[in-house]
């Protein structure tokens, strides 16, 4: 089985390497650009394994895990490997010397090959007062002592592994932060799950950490959810659901309490996968009060509706810029389905996409530029894989997953660098992943049950 | 009783035959001016004119047959002699000496025609009898609480209806299907009144799910409207989508995406 996943992953990345290089040069600098922020050499982290003083050290290897994946996975950094690392490594800025021929005290052992490092990460923790407290520095290896220091934390938290946990992702996100990038630490995904819900088709929203731990069901509403959209400030979610034996329609509902806040429905056979405009105030949505499903915007309560399209087609999946309240992305066909953009009155309808194939499920960057996708491109009707593009230059796109079950529903984190979607790469079923924006470190966080319909929440 | 009263009819037939041909035998043997009226009948729909002095006038009046049901018509005939003023009571009026009218009573009626003439006047009556019609068979009595319950009658009596890929016409074996279910939704509504029959709509698991829950929408509104065509009351039907969120198989062939290509009915609540 290991040595499958093996041969799997080599194939899996000599692929992306060839699309990558041979198709794609020409937009490698703009999806590189989404990962390093405004592109340049990533940092060069050396990260020491951290000690623990006495009751400390069996703690210490949930924090060192939890830091170095953060870290890796904020695709900011270029993490040096530890096998490259001199043999010793400091505790604390008092142990650091001027030279130390390449034994590892001194901030040159570092920025020299092999390591070749720009900066490092070092420091212990001790368990002080029943606390678990982490003295943590980073310091830039190409400077003077005196100068070198780019960061100190002092954190403290329960002394045990859960503590351990979070201070390896309070120190990562501090460092990530450090260096301009977006962290993900407290955002979470919110998915929708079998588990826990009642009836052959019953699903609940689901939530979980970034990083796929901590999941838990969020609500109860003993019907089938789907289509979840995040609000941009993380507070309430908008869900369709099939109440038992009634038909589809919107609810609201409270991220912290996972119950429903009202929400007024047209007197219509459907009201359906509702999205929020950039500053939270209203909601684009697919209503069939007028015959056939249109787009309708209407306030947070559902109230004060009014008719955006008018088209022949079946309109679905209005997605409203982040950086312009007046450009929306739809979905319509048919005969097939493709991705088109009009502005906030329905007007000003262009299609985006190529027009092979279907094309749905476009998903924002906050840069407001670029767009994710589910496509068919290449492989038969309903075997989509993510795609991207950017908005200004949509003929050019970048194959992100390749025919590996189907992958759908792409959603971008708040840090604009990664991605959630779903798959059915896994034993058939439909799970979650996360990967970076050019489709590497594809992540599986969810196991059990059958999960779809991601959205990445800052909170 | 039928019977019978067409034997009493056929004997008096046969005996006005009888007479006619004696009255004729004896017409040939020797002439006489005017023949004897007629004897006077036994039933109580003729009356014969009154005996009377010559130049007095007479009157006839008959009905024929004189035992209607209501709706149905009988036919007045009348002759007089002697008479230039003859009406008939009961809404006809004045009529000529002798003649023949349609009648349509609805309820027993007794008809009087009145014959003046410058040496006095007659009457003559003739009733039609409106008799009642057999009763009706006994209905056709339904078991007051139905045998099997509204979820298993929509279950085992109505068919799906099935769609081309990303398409929302009644095609031929739809259109079939869905006249049979149009029946037997009729049957189904009049056992439960009160019920309302889910028309579900579905789509194969190709498409996004947003884009096939609209589809599915306006499949289950296609079938919907058939079935108002067909007469099946339009208040009666719920229309909901469930795009591909219910498949019925999940295999990816075109048997199971047929399969799930459908229009779908279940009970509502």
């Amino acid at each position: 089985m290991k040595k499958r996943t093996i041969i799997y992953v080599t194939v899996y990345v000599t692929v992306i390497a060839a699309v990558c290089a041979a198709v794609l040069l020409a937009q490698d600098k703009d999806i590189t650009g989404l990962i390093v922020g405004n592109g340049g050499a990533k940092p060069a982290l050396a990260v020491v394994d951290f000690r623990g003083a006495g009751d400390a050290q069996p703690l210490m290897d949930a924090f060192n895990k939890t830091l170095y994946n953060d870290l890796q996975s904020s695709a900011l950094f270029d993490l040096k490997p530890k096998s490259s690392f001199p043999l010793n490594n400091p505790q604390q800025p008092s142990d650091l010397r001027p030279e130390d021929g390449n034994q590892g005290y001194a901030l040159k052992d570092w920025s020299a090959a092999p390591t070749s490092a720009s900066h490092l990460v070092f420091g212990y923790t001790a368990v002080q007062n029943g606390v678990l407290v982490l003295y943590g520095y980073v310091y830039d290896v190409r400077q003077p002592i005196q100068s070198a220091q780019l960061l100190f934390d002092r954190l403290a938290d329960s002394p045990d592994e859960a503590g351990a946990t979070r201070l390896g992702h309070k120190f990562a996100s501090d460092i990530i932060a450090k260096f301009g990038g977006a962290s993900l630490l407290g955002s979470r995904i919110y998915f929708t799950s079998d588990r826990g819900a009642t009836g052959k088709y019953g699903t609940e929203i689901w939530v979980m950490d970034w990083d796929g731990n901590n999941q838990k069901q969020l609500t109860h509403l003993g019907g089938q959810v789907a289509y979840p959209a995040i609000s941009p400030d993380g507070s309430r979610l908008a869900v369709t659901i099939w109440p038992a034996g009634g038909q589809p329609q919107i609810d609201m509902i409270n991220t912290d309490t996972g119950r429903a806040i009202p929400f007024y429905n047209q007197k219509a056979s459907l009201n359906a996968a509702a999205t929020f405009t950039p500053d939270g105030t209203r909601v684009f949505y697919s209503s069939s009060a007028s015959g056939t499903a249109q787009i309708y915007t209407a306030a947070l309560d559902g109230r004060g509706f009014s008719r955006v399209t008018s088209t022949r087609g079946n309109p679905s999946e209005p997605k409203v810029n982040p950086k312009n309240p007046d450009a929306l992305l739809f979905v319509d066909g048919s005969p097939n389905e493709q991705i088109y953009r009009m502005n906030a009155e329905g007007a000003g309808i262009e299609r985006v996409t190529n027009g092979e194939g279907e094309a749905s499920n476009p998903a924002w960057n906050p840069d407001g530029q670029h767009v994710a996708y589910a496509w068919t491109r290449g492989y038969q009707a309903g075997d989509f894989n993510i795609f991207v593009i950017d908005i200004g230059a949509p003929e050019k796109y970048i194959q992100l997953t390749h025919s590996e079950g189907k992958n759908e529903n792409p959603v971008w984190a708040p840090d604009g660098a990664h991605l959630v979607f779903s798959s059915t790469r896994a034993r058939k079923t439909s799970q979650i992943f996360s990967m970076l924006a050019d489709g590497s470190q594809v992540k599986q966080l969810t196991t059990q049950g059958i999960n779809k319909y991601p959205v990445w929440g800052v909170k | 009783m039928t019977t019978t009263w067409l034997q009493n009819r056929n004997l008096t037939l046969t005996a006005s035959a009888f007479v006619a041909l004696a009255l004729f035998a004896a017409g040939c043997g020797k002439h006489t001016p005017v023949p004897p009226p007629p004897p006077p009948p036994t039933g109580g729909n003729q009356t014969a004119p009154a005996t009377a002095a010559p130049g007095s006038p007479t009157a006839t009046l008959t009905a024929e047959p004189s035992r209607i049901e209501a709706g149905q018509t009988a036919n007045l005939s009348w002759t007089t002699t002697n008479a230039n003023d003859v009406s008939i009571n009961n809404g006809i009026g004045t009529v000529a000496a002798s003649g023949r009218q349609a009648i349509t009573p609805m309820e027993t009626t007794t008809y009087t025609l009145t014959a003046n003439g410058p040496n006095g006047s007659v009457r003559a009556t003739a009733t039609v009898t409106i008799t009642s019609p057999p009763p009706p068979p006994a209905p056709v009595t339904r078991p007051s609480v139905p045998t099997a319950s509204l979820e298993s009658r929509v279950q085992s009596d109505l068919k799906d209806a099935f769609f081309d890929y990303d398409a929302v016409n009644i095609r031929e074996d739809a259109r079939v299907a869905l006249m049979a279910d149009a029946d037997a939704l009729k049957r189904i509504l009049s056992d439960f009144p009160n019920a309302v029959v889910n028309v579900e709509g579905h789509c194969d698991e190709r498409g996004s799910a947003e884009y096939n829950l609209g589809l599915g929408d306006r499949r289950a509104s296609s079938a919907r409207d058939f079935l108002v065509q067909m007469g099946v009351p339009a208040a009666k039907l719920r229309t909901i989508s469930y795009g591909k969120e219910r498949p019925q198989c999940t295999e990816a062939d075109e048997a199971c995406y047929q399969k799930n290509r459908r229009a779908h009915m279940s009970a509502g609540q």
